[in-house]
């Protein structure tokens, strides 16, 4: 995973709620057996419809997307977080994320943050004309407007996100302990390894 | 002595590897299930690091999502190519990545191959107690038998192939108890789709939910599984119901489920499981079994619930405004007029079938209301996809594929079907669907296709009248 502490540009201002995984990438281009080249597919069915916010020029590139309540809600499919970092996406903000996403989100160092309904609303607002910037190290969004919003993220996320940490790496290291872990399962619950037919 | 502990805290006590300062958990996972679609990616990361599949014997592959379901066998026994190349390439790739890294692996044609949260209880495979995994939203569905199951994104599904574990948080926990008793043709399905309507599309964000109560103790195993499959639709991390004699009396025997002294061990263990006296949940919402009705959705997110007897709800008379925003593009996706009785709503599509619905039990319930019945004439397609071989085969043992048959229905080959579109089973644009699925998005069952979340005897009663219909009012 690629470092990533700040992201700063202009928003999708798409304030929608429950933007459902298969909002974000429909099935049909779930068949890939790759990360890449999903940008094509994201949003299709908020895209079929004219005048929307990821066509419209005055957004063109933009790395920053803004939702409403239970983003990313449905599916498991990365799809979804590979789908918008192919669309050029480094951060959403919502209220809300479903659990799944945001974890998913989160290994593809696309920014997931949350913030209270009135901080969106405000930024809605913002992003018609200006920049956003998200600052990960100080835990705060602001706008050429004075407007500070912290918000809060889970330290093991902050630091893996700051440091572009390989979790499997990282968990590889503590290989003794899930060694240890085994055996003491293998003693009480023997019938967890079963002889697969 | 130890404070008293939830369902929920025992199995993610009896889970923790390592601990970090910062609350982190290195969580073992005892039961890994692969499918075709949120794999390819997982294995391909391993070979590019040079790493193996640490646990294989607790994993198990199954392709299920992009499976036609059509016959997979012609006259002579040879296997029928899949049309499509892209799910061809897909079921290739599981074909070829489960030998090549030891996992064992149900193919196609297998009588046990079916939707992987179907074969996971059916080969006893899911077990009370275990923490159990998916590159699968609907892996929650296995917390029916007392398993701590979530689905996961596809890096963890590397993950767990490499170390077993998973970094977590633990979540935080609610209880939903549904007191009383079901009124004749109320399901497990409506009770699952009130409960989302009650706690909406986020309700359960950040939890885990266990689902308790005399209703909850009264259900079938298949009951228990179609509820705990739909925690995700309320937005839980996984549901939870604490397992019993009934999960017991399922399990014994099944293939993979402990055998001999093992299984007194087992049993014993998973006794001691439920939630003790006096332990506490940080949320806790009771329903009262006197106010499910049988239930249909009428919009685009799962909370969009209504008794049958309901009218399509007016926008403007929702309390939040955003809520009145996405309801009316919910309203014009959906074709749908304010006040519309929903029993005047006609569908053209019928789909029996999905992890949530599609076990031997839902087919029965179905059948049992189409017996010497025929579906409609508008309904132009109607198609139920047993959830596994074996449902299939016990379905065709009592005689439930005539009745569909006769019917109109079509009887298909075990898979996910309808419910995503994924294969070629889809509803066409603009058409409507009473669809025992689990969730009813803006072009999930095909683009521009409209779905009607039912119970199976639901979508029986629609398939006869060609209307959204009070199964009640069709039952003798």
């Amino acid at each position: 995973m690629q470092p990533i502490s700040s992201v700063k540009g202009k928003a999708y201002p798409l304030g929608l709620k429950n933007v459902d995984t298969d909002i974000i990438i429909p099935a049909a281009w779930l068949k890939t057996i790759s990360r890449s080249g999903l940008g094509k597919g994201a949003f299709q069915s908020l895209r079929s419809v004219p005048g929307n916010v990821f066509d419209d020029p005055a957004y063109t590139g933009a790395p920053i997307l803004i939702a409403g309540d239970n983003f990313g809600c449905g599916s498991s499919r990365e799809h979804a977080a590979w789908a918008m970092a192919d669309l050029g996406i480094s951060a959403v903000i919502a209220p809300s994320f479903s659990d799944i996403f945001s974890g998913n989100a989160f290994k593809n160092g696309l920014l997931a943050i949350v913030l209270p309904q009135e901080a969106i609303d405000r930024l809605m607002e913002v992003a018609k004309t200006d920049e956003i910037h998200i600052d990960l190290e100080t835990q705060t969004v602001t706008t050429p407007f004075q407007d500070r919003f912290p918000f809060e993220i889970d330290p093991f996320r902050k630091h893996c996100l700051i440091n572009g940490v390989d979790e499997i790496g990282l968990t590889l290291k503590s290989s003794d302990a899930i060694s240890a872990y085994e055996n003491k399962l293998s003693a009480s619950q023997p019938w967890l390894s079963p002889n697969q037919a | 002595m130890s404070a008293p502990q939830t369902l929920y805290e025992k199995i993610w006590n009896a889970h923790v590897v390592e601990q970090r300062d910062d609350g982190t958990c290195l969580i073992f996972i005892d039961r890994h299930l692969v499918h075709e679609v949120t794999s390819p990616q997982a294995f391909e990361g391993l070979r590019v690091a040079g790493r193996r599949v640490r646990r294989p014997d607790l994993t198990l592959a199954v392709p299920d999502h992009n499976l036609p379901t059509t016959a997979r066998l012609d006259a002579n026994g040879n296997n029928i190519p899949i049309a499509d190349p892209e799910s061809a390439q897909q079921l290739e790739a599981l074909e070829r990545n489960a030998p090549e890294f030891g996992i064992a692996y149900i193919d196609a044609t297998d009588v046990k191959q079916g939707i992987v949260h179907v074969v996971g209880p059916e080969q006893g495979f899911s077990l009370p107690g275990t923490t159990i995994v998916c590159g699968d939203s609907h892996t929650a569905c296995h917390g029916g038998l007392g398993a701590l199951a979530f689905g996961i994104g596809t890096s963890e599904v590397e993950h767990v192939l490499a170390t077993q574990t998973l970094q977590l948080s633990r979540s935080k926990s609610m209880e939903v108890r549904v007191e009383g008793e079901l009124a004749p043709g109320v399901s497990a399905k409506d009770v699952v789709l009130h409960i989302t309507g009650v706690l909406g599309a986020s309700g359960g964000t950040g939890h885990v939910i266990e689902y308790t109560g005399s209703v909850i103790r009264a259900l079938s195993i298949e009951g228990r599984l179609t509820i705990s499959n739909m925690a995700i639709e309320h937005g839980a991390r996984a549901g939870l119901v604490a397992p019993d004699d009934v999960t017991y009396a399922y399990l014994k025997g099944r293939p993979m489920a402990p055998k001999g002294a093992d299984w007194d061990t087992a049993v014993a263990y998973w006794r001691s499981l439920a939630t003790d006296a006096g332990a506490t949940y940080d949320k806790v919402v009771t329903i009262n079994a006197a106010d499910i009705a049988p239930s249909v959705t009428w919009g685009t997110s799962p909370e969009d619930v209504l008794p049958i007897t309901g009218v399509v709800p007016d926008p403007s008379t929702f309390a939040d405004p955003s809520k009145q925003a996405a309801a009316k593009k919910s309203l014009e996706y959906m074709g749908l007029t304010p006040g519309t009785p929903m029993t005047d709503i006609s569908v053209e599509n019928i789909f029996i079938g999905s992890c949530t619905n599609s076990r031997i039990e839902d087919l029965r319930a179905a059948a049992a209301l189409l017996k010497d019945r025929k579906k409609a004439d508008n309904v132009k397609w109607a198609i139920v996809v047993p959830g596994s071989g074996l449902v299939k085969q016990m379905a065709e043992a009592e005689g439930l594929d005539r009745i569909f048959i006769d019917a109109g229905f079509e009887w298909r080959e075990p898979g996910c079907s309808a419910c995503l579109g994924m294969n070629p089973d889809k509803v066409p644009a603009g058409e409507r669907c009473a669809s025992t699925s689990n969730r009813n998005f803006v072009g999930r069952q095909g683009p521009g296709a409209r779905t009607h979340l039912v119970s199976p005897a639901m979508a029986a009663a629609a398939a006869v009248t060609g209307k959204l219909t009070d199964v009640r009012t069709l039952m003798d």
